[in-house]
């Protein structure tokens, strides 16, 4: 694993998720927003799990941020009013990283080097899907379809 | 020098910080949202760290509840945006703030 | 002979890399992807050039007249003639654009239109990026071009571009999911997403005849058909040039863009072209195997460019001829007709698979598809719909 990919990807998605959480503009954020899961999709290639990259990317970037981006647009009359933001979120925000980092630094445990292993190929996840985890997966489907009834429902014209 | 499994969790609390920020500080439902789904990819991205950094790396269950935890924030997503939309239409705003009454 | 005429393009990057063997790891890899990387460009950089004007030409002939042919000997060094003009001409944003947006727009598409071609398999060997996951890269990264058109439209701030933008996504988000389903028989059968190992399934030849792609069993020829339909519509050409119709919203997402922008524009559709082409001969008409036993001398590359281009003259006839489609048909045909049609495939390839393979699958997933074509014929009452139009005038 080089260290300069994961440098520069690190400095890339961190920046991204700041200027998602703060800027003022809602479409740069959402924007910002794709920019930060492309670059937690490179870190999870960086760790192996390239296939989880990919669906990270694929359900976030092709279908969440557009489903986001829609919602501007069906709202957009409520664009310009999102003025002032809550100071104490930051504050709390702030804290919670600096106790988080405060306790990951003093475990010693969790300061370990990856061990070799072998790369996850999707035939593997595959058999894993199909196998142990065949319960989870109906259970997911489900409730995609759930979601997918809901939504419609959600935004279906009320009669009036 | 190769990234040890503390890097990785700091950025992943960096990342869920940043989203906590846009969860807790901003009154547009979909600053809300967004913030949310950076909490959960941070989650993700703790998953997929220690599946990594597992010394028995042959199990993968970190990579399994990744991708159904992927799947579960897309179903919210879908349903949290509809309710904005619904919301918006009822109400023509998409500010959190105003929305403070349990009449419908 | 033919061997070494078959690995020369692999042969020259290795004879290139051999000058690196004094160097460390990662500095031979980045070299391998840079090869890689300029051999692509290089290739369909020429060819959408080459592309552009042949367009244009057999476009004219098929309306009755000659097409460019000033520039150059038969006009091919119209192209040339474009990217100097093109080059020079002012870059005009407008006064109230989303600058950054707008700027970002077309590099973003151009990105992930040149990504997408990295996955493919050129000829033996010849994959300029092996990824165990090469189908799935193809479409994360395809699906990145749906917000790169949304950011063009957005950033313009203009009513033509965000309408154009609003059903160029419309429609690729409705055709993103049969391209996707029908893709999924294929998979399914080889049991792998690597672009690799399908090409490597398709080898060999039923009865030393028939090659044994899978174009050439029912479910395949149906998904295959529905595949390059999607991927027509995901390409925004014409019939399903709706987000970009002239005569409607003058050009939709790109109205506001200008000189290289412009063209940079018009180069990431025809590589996506490209691109979703490439895929459709890897997945169903065999990569670059030879359609004859007799005939695998030839290249290999030279049969994928084949392929490539017979598709693409495809695309071209399909301009020249058809005219455009509404966008309430364009929806009903994905939601109603494909889609159904696309999962339909999944069950047939799944027939064809437990029926052992043979003539008896054959047969029996050719009998699912025919049930499932003729119940939503009659379901979707074609005959009355598909009428030709009575037109009422105001009396």
């Amino acid at each position: 694993m080089s260290s300069v990919a994961f440098a520069l990807i690190t400095i890339l998605t961190l920046a991204a998720a700041l200027a998602a959480a703060t800027l003022q503009n809602l479409m740069h954020a959402t924007l910002s927003f794709a920019v930060t899961l492309v670059g937690v999709a490179a870190l999870f290639f960086l760790l192996g799990a390239e296939f989880v990259g990919l669906v990270l990317v694929f359900v976030y970037v092709g279908a969440v941020a557009v489903l986001i981006v829609f919602t501007i647009l069906l709202t957009r009359r409520d664009l310009g009013k999102d003025r002032g933001a809550n100071f104490w979120g930051a504050v709390l925000a702030v804290g919670l990283f600096g106790g988080l980092t405060w306790a990951i630094l003093k475990t010693p445990s969790v300061a370990i080097v990856a061990p070799h292993i072998r790369a996850l190929t999707v035939k593997r996840i595959g058999e894993a899907l199909m196998t142990g985890y065949v319960w989870p997966l109906q259970c997911v489907g489900l409730l995609l379809t759930a979601a997918l009834i809901g939504a419609l429902v959600l935004v279906m014209e009320e009669k009036r | 020098m190769t990234p040890t499994l503390q890097v990785f969790l700091i950025v992943s609390a960096a990342l869920f910080s940043a989203g906590l920020i846009a969860a807790l500080s901003r009154r547009h439902a979909i600053f809300i949202l967004i913030g949310i789904e950076m909490m959960l990819a941070a989650a993700n991205l703790n998953f997929i760290a220690f599946w990594h950094f597992n010394p028995k790396p042959q199990a993968p269950t970190g990579v399994m509840i990744a991708i159904f935890s992927i799947a579960i924030a897309a179903a919210e997503a879908a349903v949290g945006l509809a309710l904005v939309i619904a919301v918006y239409r009822h109400y023509r705003t998409t500010s959190v703030d105003h929305l403070d009454q349990l009449k419908g | 002979m033919s061997k070494s005429i078959d690995q020369i393009f692999v042969d020259a990057k290795h004879w290139l890399l051999s000058w690196l063997t004094a160097a460390p790891g990662w500095v031979v890899q980045i070299a391998s992807s840079l090869i890689s990387i300029f051999a692509l460009l290089a290739v369909f950089l020429t060819l959408f050039a080459l592309m552009s004007v042949l367009e244009r030409k057999i476009l004219g002939r098929m309306q009755n007249r000659y097409g460019p042919n000033r520039v150059g000997p038969f006009g091919l060094l119209q192209p040339v003639a474009d990217g100097i003009k093109m080059l020079i001409k002012e870059d005009i944003v407008p006064a109230r654009a989303d600058k950054m947006v707008h700027f970002l727009a077309p590099i973003v598409i151009a990105a992930a239109a040149i990504l997408a071609l990295g996955i493919i398999p050129y000829g033996r060997n010849m994959t300029p990026f092996t990824i165990d996951g090469g189908i799935l890269f193809f479409f994360a990264v395809g699906s990145t071009t749906e917000l790169a058109v949304f950011m063009a439209g957005w950033g313009s701030n203009n009513k033509f571009s965000m309408l154009g933008a609003m059903r160029a996504i419309a429609q690729m988000i409705s055709y993103e999911l049969p391209l996707i389903i029908t893709v999924l028989p294929v998979v399914m059968v080889v049991g792998s997403l690597t672009p690799d190992r399908i090409v490597a399934a398709q080898a060999g030849y039923t009865l030393g005849i028939v090659p044994r792609w899978f174009v050439f069993t029912p479910w395949g020829a149906t998904a295959f058909l529905l595949f390059f339909v999607s991927g027509l519509v995901e390409s925004n050409r014409t019939p399903f040039d709706v987000p970009e119709g002239e005569s409607e919203i003058v050009a939709g997402h790109m109205t506001e863009y200008s000189g290289f922008k412009y063209a940079t524009f018009f180069m990431a559709e025809y590589i996506g072209m490209f691109a979703i082409t490439g895929l459709a001969a890897t997945l169903f008409l065999g990569g670059w195997h030879s359609p004859v036993h007799a005939l695998e001398f030839i290249p290999s590359y030279i049969w994928f460019f084949a392929k490539l281009s017979v598709l693409l003259f495809v695309y071209i006839w399909l301009r020249g001829t058809l005219p455009r489609t509404r966008v309430d048909q364009i929806m009903n045909f994905a939601w109603k007709f494909i889609l159904p049609m696309s999962f339909t495939c999944v069950i047939a390839a799944a027939v064809w698979h437990y029926a052992g393979r043979g003539l008896r699958g054959w047969l029996w997933s050719l009998f699912v598809i025919i049930f499932v074509y003729a119940a939503l014929s009659i379901l979707l009452d074609t005959r009355r719909k598909f009428a030709p139009r009575v037109y009422r005038f105001a009396e």
